[in-house]
């Protein structure tokens, strides 16, 4: 075979995670089991933490997403670990001062690191981790990328003793967990802001976990298809909740209200990027300005609206 | 200079190289600066160029060909590069490599020119897995090797150089489009261009079977033709950092009214064939 494509492993350097320790400058969030880690209750029994709309870094310990508790009368389900093991470990800490029973079910809305960085931290709680069924195959795709790419936002003090954790339990299309007298019911959806997204739904408050499927404030972040998030949008409306706890922006939000702002932003982009497919526009010019009239709608937007226009033009040419 | 003061700078400068030193070491396991990671991916390349192009010499910059891709990569599975070839000179080129040094797979892709095809712009979007040197070589029919180079800053964030959608990627694999896009008015020339969208998820076997445990084998466009009529435009010998779901955009010249065929192969065998007439009004 004349092609020869010299492979090496994409994991250099992952040995070397956690040699060196960075001094932390900038201010810490909170430390490893921080009393001032702000697990609210938002409705009997159902816990919110509110994570910070910015990129993940080590003065805010990766703790940029939501994430949540609910309590039954035998056991909590937790919904995401956090971004970091210090991050998660403040988390468990106050879990543990809300509730005294076992967590025996750590949820992972989806793949992406700021809630799923913290998986290993509840080893010893022993939860079975759950996730959907395309979870397993995107963290095996991603995982040892992940770890390598992030020591350059995290540093490699905050890094340390992060590990893909995989699920336990799968989510094949839904499945309901008994937390005794109180179920939740966890549901898969097709491609939308990743391919393996999760969301969880407590009928006795009310209270929708959404993921990632809703952001608030934050910019949406397209990791897995536009038109499927599009297409899903009326069915995850149709959601009997009252409010909604959105993978990041205020917790809790109106239920379905919070899914304006996203809806908006989608159509506008969309919009945007199938003139410039019809005007034979390509990729690398038209992801400049596509989507741009949503810019002060959002935080973050700088960050993420290009990518989310990269990603989206190589869908719409297709249709 | 008095020696003791001599000695004292000798003693502060050594210490400024040992602090630069262990700041070196703690970036290299951190945030690497991006001159550490250009002399990183160079130092790739120098023991790799020698495989991919033989030890004849590589002139750099010499405007025969360039690559642009952004500066920083927004989505690290798709990063839009740019080659062009002076057209003044595209007669004499007969084949470019398209080098992503830190990538598993180097070569992302080597395209062979068809005679008289007059292509001068070829577009493609590739996986970047760091920080890298992105390079073109190319070369023309009297052996000369002329590069062009741009330096892409990998995404951070959650994106990642693989699948986003794994179910739709099977589903309509093979699945081909052609755009034609007609030559400007103003333009003398006959060139047109061409957009060809394959699907195919490019995957790149570097993952385990999540159930099996097994490695997953490679499955890519490993090679493709793209011809009218009889007539060879271009053809590339592909790998993983080829982008899923393989696109290129490309300028030639019009021969005749023969129809544009395409035929790719993957890694698995397969062949996808298909062939569209030349639209010479385009979009």
């Amino acid at each position: 075979m004349p092609f020869d494509p010299v492979r090496r492993g994409m994991m250099k350097g992952i040995a070397s995670l956690g040699l060196a320790a960075l001094p932390c400058l900038a201010s810490r969030a909170f430390a490893a089991g921080d009393a001032g880690f702000a697990l609210r209750e938002i409705a009997d029994g159902v816990f919110a933490f509110q994570g910070v709309n910015e990129l993940m870094h080590s003065g805010n310990e990766g703790a940029i997403c939501n994430l949540g508790v609910v309590v039954g009368a035998d056991a909590a389900a937790v919904i995401d670990s956090g971004g970091s093991l210090v991050e998660a470990q403040s988390f468990i800490a106050a879990i543990a001062r809300a509730t005294r029973k076992p967590v025996r079910y750590l949820i992972n809305t989806h793949v992406h690191p700021d809630h799923i960085f913290g998986n290993a931290a509840f080893r010893p709680l022993g939860p079975e981790i759950v996730g959907h069924r395309n979870l397993p195959a995107a963290l095996e795709a991603r995982g040892a990328f992940y770890l390598h790419n992030y020591r350059e936002q995290l540093g490699g003090k905050l890094m340390e003793g992060i590990e893909i954790v995989p699920p336990t339990l799968l989510v094949d299309d839904a499945l309901r967990l008994d937390l005794g007298g109180r179920v939740i019911e966890l549901r898969a959806w097709e491609a939308a802001h990743t391919d393996n997204d999760l969301t969880v739904l407590d009928a006795t408050s009310g209270t929708l976990f959404a993921g990632d499927l809703v952001f608030l404030g934050h910019l949406p972040t397209i990791d897995g298809s536009l038109l499927g998030w599009l297409r899903q949008m009326d069915a995850l409306a149709g959601i009997d909740a009252a409010h909604v706890v959105p993978g990041h922006g205020p917790t809790p939000s109106a239920w379905p209200g919070a899914l304006d702002d996203e809806r908006r932003y989608f159509d506008a982009l969309a919009a945007d990027l199938r003139q410039a497919i019809k005007e034979g526009t390509p990729l690398a010019q038209a992801v400049k300005t596509a989507g741009r009239s949503e810019a002060s709608n959002w935080a973050l937007f700088d960050d993420y609206n290009e990518r989310n226009a990269t990603a989206a033009y190589a869908e719409l040419e297709w249709e | 200079m008095k020696p003791n003061i001599l000695r004292r700078l000798r003693r502060s400068v050594a210490t400024l190289l040992v602090v630069a030193a262990a700041g070196g070491t703690l970036l290299g396991a951190g945030p690497a600066s991006a001159q550490q990671s250009m002399a990183g991916s160079e130092k790739i390349w120098t023991a790799l160029k020698g495989d991919v192009l033989g030890d004849r010499p590589i002139l750099l910059d010499t405007g025969l060909i360039r690559i642009e891709a952004p500066k920083r990569a927004q989505d690290a599975a798709l990063v839009p590069v740019d080659i062009y070839i002076d057209p003044a000179k595209a007669a004499g080129v007969k084949k470019v490599t398209m080098v992503i040094d830190v990538n598993p797979a180097p070569v992302a892709a080597t395209f062979e020119l068809g005679k008289e095809a007059g292509v001068t712009h070829l577009s493609t979007r590739v996986r970047v897995n760091d920080y890298s040197w992105l390079r073109a070589i190319a070369e023309t029919e009297s052996g000369e090797l002329h590069m062009s180079q741009t330096f892409v800053k990998a995404s951070g964030g959650c994106s990642a150089p693989a699948v986003k959608n794994s179910k739709e990627a099977l589903a309509s694999m093979g699945q081909m489009k052609l755009r034609q896009f007609a030559p400007p008015k103003e333009s003398m020339t006959k060139a047109q261009e061409l957009q060809l969208m394959i699907r195919h998820p490019n995957n790149s076997g570097l993952q385990r079977d999540p159930l099996t445990q097994y490695f997953i084998p490679a499955h890519f466009v490993q090679n493709l033709s793209i011809s009218q009529g009889d007539r060879l435009i271009l053809s590339m010998e592909g790998g993983i950092s080829i982008s899923e779901d393989p696109n290129f955009r490309f300028d030639f010249d019009v021969h005749g009214n023969d129809d544009i065929r395409v035929e790719a192969t993957d890694t698995d065998g397969k062949v996808f064939t298909d062939k569209w007439p030349l639209d010479p009004t385009g979009l």
